[in-house]
C-alpha cells in the first residue's frame, strides 16, 4: 500500500481543484520506451529491406544515403511528433496507459515536449551508443570511455534517484509522466444496503455504528465490490465474524444472510459516518471513532449535571 | 422516505448524468482526437469539465464512497488532459515557431549566445595564431581522422584539391546524409544537454571546436589559400556555425539555471530555462538541416570561390535580418495595448 501512496501527486488545475495523479512506475516507463524503440527498429528494418530492393535502381550510394536519412528522421522526431499529436503519449505510452503532464498543472506546451525529447538524445541514445561500442572496437585513446559510461549511466538512471521519478528531460521540460488507469463508476452500495437491511430486518444501534471509522468503511466497500469468488466468499465470512464480535451483534445471523448483513451494515455505517462528517466530526478510522464516541458520551453524561448546576 | 436518502446519494443521482456525458465525450476525444467532435460538443467539454471538477471537491467532503471519489478523480484528470492539451495543429505550431518563437527567444537570450560566440571564435583565433606560430600544435588540435590529409605537411595542390574536387554524382546525397549525423549536429545537441552540468563541458566543447577550426584555417593560410578556404567553408559554415553558437547559448542558459536559480528551486529554474533553451536548440537543429543541404549539394555544385563566398555572406545577412527583425510585436499592436 505504501509505495502506491507515495506515487500519488496532486496537480492543481487552473480551476483550483487538486487532481490526483499517480506517477508512472519506472519499470512501466522502461517498457513503454522499449515498445517505442521496437517500433522504430522494426520500421528501420522495413526501410532497410525497401532500400536494399531499390539499390539496383537508385545505385548503392544513394540507397545507403536514403536509408541513413530514414534512420535520422525516424529516431529524432518520433517521440516529439507523437507526443504533440497524441497529447503527451507515444504508441508505447498509450499501450501502457502513461502520459506526459505539465508539473505545475498548466497546459502541456510544445516547448516542454521539445525540451524533454532533445534531452533523450543524451539520456537514451548516447548511453546506448556507448554500450554498443565497447572499448576494444574503438582503437586509439580510450581512457575517456569509462568516465563517459559512468556519466551516461547517471543520466540514464536518473528516474530511480529522485522522489518524483523525473528523468533529466522531465526536469528540463518541467513535466512528469503519470499513469492514467481508469476507474469506472460502480453502483452506490449505500442505497442497496439500506434496502437489503430493511428487507432482512437488520438494525444497528448508535453504539454499534460508533465502532468503526472511514478507513474500515472503505475496506468493507472494497470487499463488497470484489467479484464473487471463493476467496471473496471466505473474506466476507471472516469480515462478518470480526464485525459481529466487535459490535457485539446479539441476534442470530444465518450464513446465507452474511451478504445482506454486510451490505446493511455498510449502508448504515456510511450514513452514520457521513452524518457525523457533516457535523464536522470526520472519523478517520476506528481509533478516531472510539475517541470521538467516548467524548460524545462524556458530553452526554455531563449535560444533565450542567443542567442541574444551572438550576 | 425520499428525504431519508443519504445526502451523498442524492448528490450523486443529481449529477451523474453530466458525468456520464463528459465521460463519453472524453472517451471519443481520446480515441479519435478533438477534431472529430462537433462544435457544440467541443463547447460543452469545458463546461462539463468544470462541473465535474466541482463535483469532485464536493464529493471529497460529503461522500465516503471510495469508488465515487476515485471515479471523479480519474474523470477529472482525463477531461483536464483533453481541455489543457496541446491544441494547435503541427503546421500552425511550426509556422508560429519559425515566425515568432525562435527569433524572439534568440533576442531574449542574446547574452548567453554572445558568450558562446566569444568562446567559439576566441578558440578559433587562438588555434589559428598558435598553429601559425608553431605547426607542431596542429596535431594537438585536430585528430588525424578529422584532418584526413589536410595537415601543415600537405602541399598546396593537395589542399586545393580538397576544396575544388568534384565528387561523383549521387555522392551529394550521401554527404548530406552523413552530415546530419556528423560532428556538428551532435555538438549542438550535446551543448544543450551538457548545460545541465553547470556549463563546464559546454565551454570545453566550444573552445575545442574553435581551436580545431582555427588550426585548419592556419594550415590553409600557410599555403596562401585563406580566401578559398573561407569561401569553401562559408557557403554552409555561416549557417552551421551560427547554429552551433546558438546551441552553446542554450547550454549556457541552462547552466545559468543551475548556477544561480534565484529565488526558485534549482528544479523550477531548470524547467523555466529549459523551455526557452529547447526553443533555441530546436531552431538550431532546423538550421543544421539547412546547412546540411548547403554542404551536401551547394558546395559540391558550386566550385567558384566568389559565388561560394557570395552565398555564404547572403546566408549570414539573411540570418542577421531574421534574428534582428522577425517576430517582433507590430507597432500598431503595441499602441493598442
Amino acid at each position: 500500500m505504501t509505495p502506491e501512496l507515495s506515487a500519488r501527486r496532486v496537480i492543481e488545475t487552473p480551476e483550483g481543484v487538486g487532481v490526483a495523479v499517480e506517477l508512472a512506475d519506472p519499470g512501466t516507463r522502461a517498457a513503454a520506451l522499449l515498445i517505442d524503440l521496437t517500433i522504430i527498429v522494426a520500421a528501420s528494418l522495413v526501410g532497410l529491406l525497401l532500400f536494399w530492393l531499390l539499390a539496383p535502381l537508385l545505385g548503392t550510394h544513394a540507397s545507403v544515403a536514403l536509408f541513413t536519412l530514414l534512420l535520422f528522421f525516424l529516431r529524432c522526431p518520433y517521440f516529439l511528433l507523437f507526443e504533440l499529436r497524441w497529447q503527451g503519449q507515444t504508441p508505447g505510452k498509450r499501450m501502457l496507459a502513461l502520459r506526459v503532464v505539465d508539473r505545475r498543472g498548466g497546459a502541456l506546451s510544445p516547448t516542454a515536449l521539445a525540451a524533454r525529447n532533445i534531452m533523450r538524445e543524451v539520456e537514451v541514445f548516447l548511453p546506448m551508443a556507448l554500450l554498443l561500442t565497447p572499448p576494444p572496437n574503438m582503437g586509439g585513446d580510450t581512457w575517456w570511455y569509462y568516465p563517459a559510461v559512468i556519466w551516461a549511466g547517471v543520466f540514464a538512471l536518473m528516474p530511480l534517484f529522485n522522489r518524483d521519478r523525473l528523468r533529466v528531460g522531465d526536469m528540463v521540460g518541467g513535466t512528469w509522466v503519470v499513469s492514467t488507469r481508469r476507474t469506472a463508476l460502480a453502483s452506490d452500495l449505500a442505497k442497496a444496503g439500506k434496502r437489503r437491511g430493511a428487507a432482512a430486518g437488520f438494525h444497528f444501534t448508535a453504539a454499534q455504528l460508533n465502532a468503526y471509522g472511514i478507513a474500515e468503511l472503505q475496506v468493507l466497500e472494497q470487499v463488497l465490490r470484489e467479484s464473487a469468488t471463493a476467496i471473496n466468499r471466505k473474506t466476507k465470512n471472516e469480515v462478518f465474524d470480526r464485525i459481529r464480535a466487535k459490535i457485539d451483534y446479539g441476534e442470530f445471523v444465518a450464513r446465507a444472510d452474511v451478504d445482506d448483513f454486510l451490505a446493511a451494515y455498510y449502508g448504515a455505517l456510511r450514513a452514520h459516518l457521513e452524518q457525523r462528517a457533516l457535523f464536522g466530526d470526520r472519523r478517520a478510522d476506528k481509533h478516531a471513532a472510539a475517541k470521538a464516541s467516548t467524548a460524545a458520551e462524556r458530553r452526554a453524561e455531563d449535560a444533565p449535571k450542567q443542567a442541574a448546576w444551572g438550576e | 422516505m425520499a428525504d431519508e436518502d443519504l445526502a451523498s446519494y442524492r448528490f450523486r443521482s443529481d449529477r451523474q448524468h453530466s458525468w456520464r456525458q463528459l465521460e463519453a465525450l472524453v472517451e471519443r476525444a481520446e480515441r479519435n482526437g478533438l477534431a472529430r467532435l462537433e462544435a457544440t460538443e467541443l463547447l460543452s467539454i469545458p463546461l462539463l469539465y468544470r462541473a465535474c471538477a466541482s463535483s469532485l471537491s464536493v464529493a471529497r467532503s460529503i461522500s465516503l464512497d471510495a469508488n465515487l471519489v476515485a471515479y471523479l478523480e480519474s474523470l477529472t484528470s482525463r477531461a483536464y488532459f483533453v481541455v489543457y492539451g496541446v491544441r494547435a495543429g503541427l503546421g500552425t505550431l511550426l509556422a508560429r515557431f519559425v515566425a515568432r518563437d525562435f527569433p524572439a527567444t534568440f533576442r531574449a537570450l542574446l547574452l548567453p549566445i554572445a558568450l558562446s560566440a566569444a568562446l567559439l571564435f576566441g578558440g578559433a583565433a587562438a588555434g589559428w595564431l598558435i598553429t601559425a606560430a608553431d605547426a607542431a600544435w596542429f596535431e594537438a588540435f585536430v585528430s588525424a581522422e578529422m584532418a584526413s590529409g589536410r595537415t601543415p605537411a600537405a602541399t598546396r595542390e593537395e589542399l586545393a584539391k580538397t576544396l575544388f574536387d568534384k565528387p561523383p554524382p549521387g555522392e551529394a546525397l550521401a554527404r548530406f546524409a552523413a552530415f546530419l549525423f556528423s560532428n556538428n549536429a551532435g555538438v549542438g545537441m550535446l551543448c544543450f544537454a551538457l548545460g545541465a552540468a553547470f556549463g563546464v563541458p559546454v565551454v570545453i566543447l566550444l573552445v575545442y571546436n574553435g581551436l580545431m577550426f582555427g588550426a585548419m584555417c592556419a594550415v590553409f593560410a600557410g599555403q596562401d589559400l585563406t580566401v578559398e578556404f573561407l569561401a569553401w567553408l562559408a557557403i554552409h559554415g555561416t549557417t552551421e556555425l551560427t547554429a552551433v553558437v546558438i546551441c552553446g547559448g542554450a547550454g549556457f542558459h541552462l547552466a545559468a539555471a543551475m548556477i544561480d536559480p534565484g529565488r526558485r528551486s534549482r528544479l523550477q529554474a531548470l524547467a523555466a530555462h529549459g523551455r526557452n533553451a529547447a526553443v533555441l536548440v530546436l531552431g538550431a537543429v532546423l538550421m543544421l538541416v539547412l546547412a546540411a543541404v548547403l554542404e551536401g549539394f551547394g558546395r559540391q555544385l558550386v566550385t567558384d570561390t566568389a559565388i561560394r563566398a557570395g552565398v555564404g555572406s547572403a546566408m549570414l545577412a539573411g540570418w542577421c535580418a531574421y534574428f534582428g527583425f522577425c517576430g517582433r510585436p507590430r507597432r500598431t499592436a503595441r499602441t493598442t495595448r
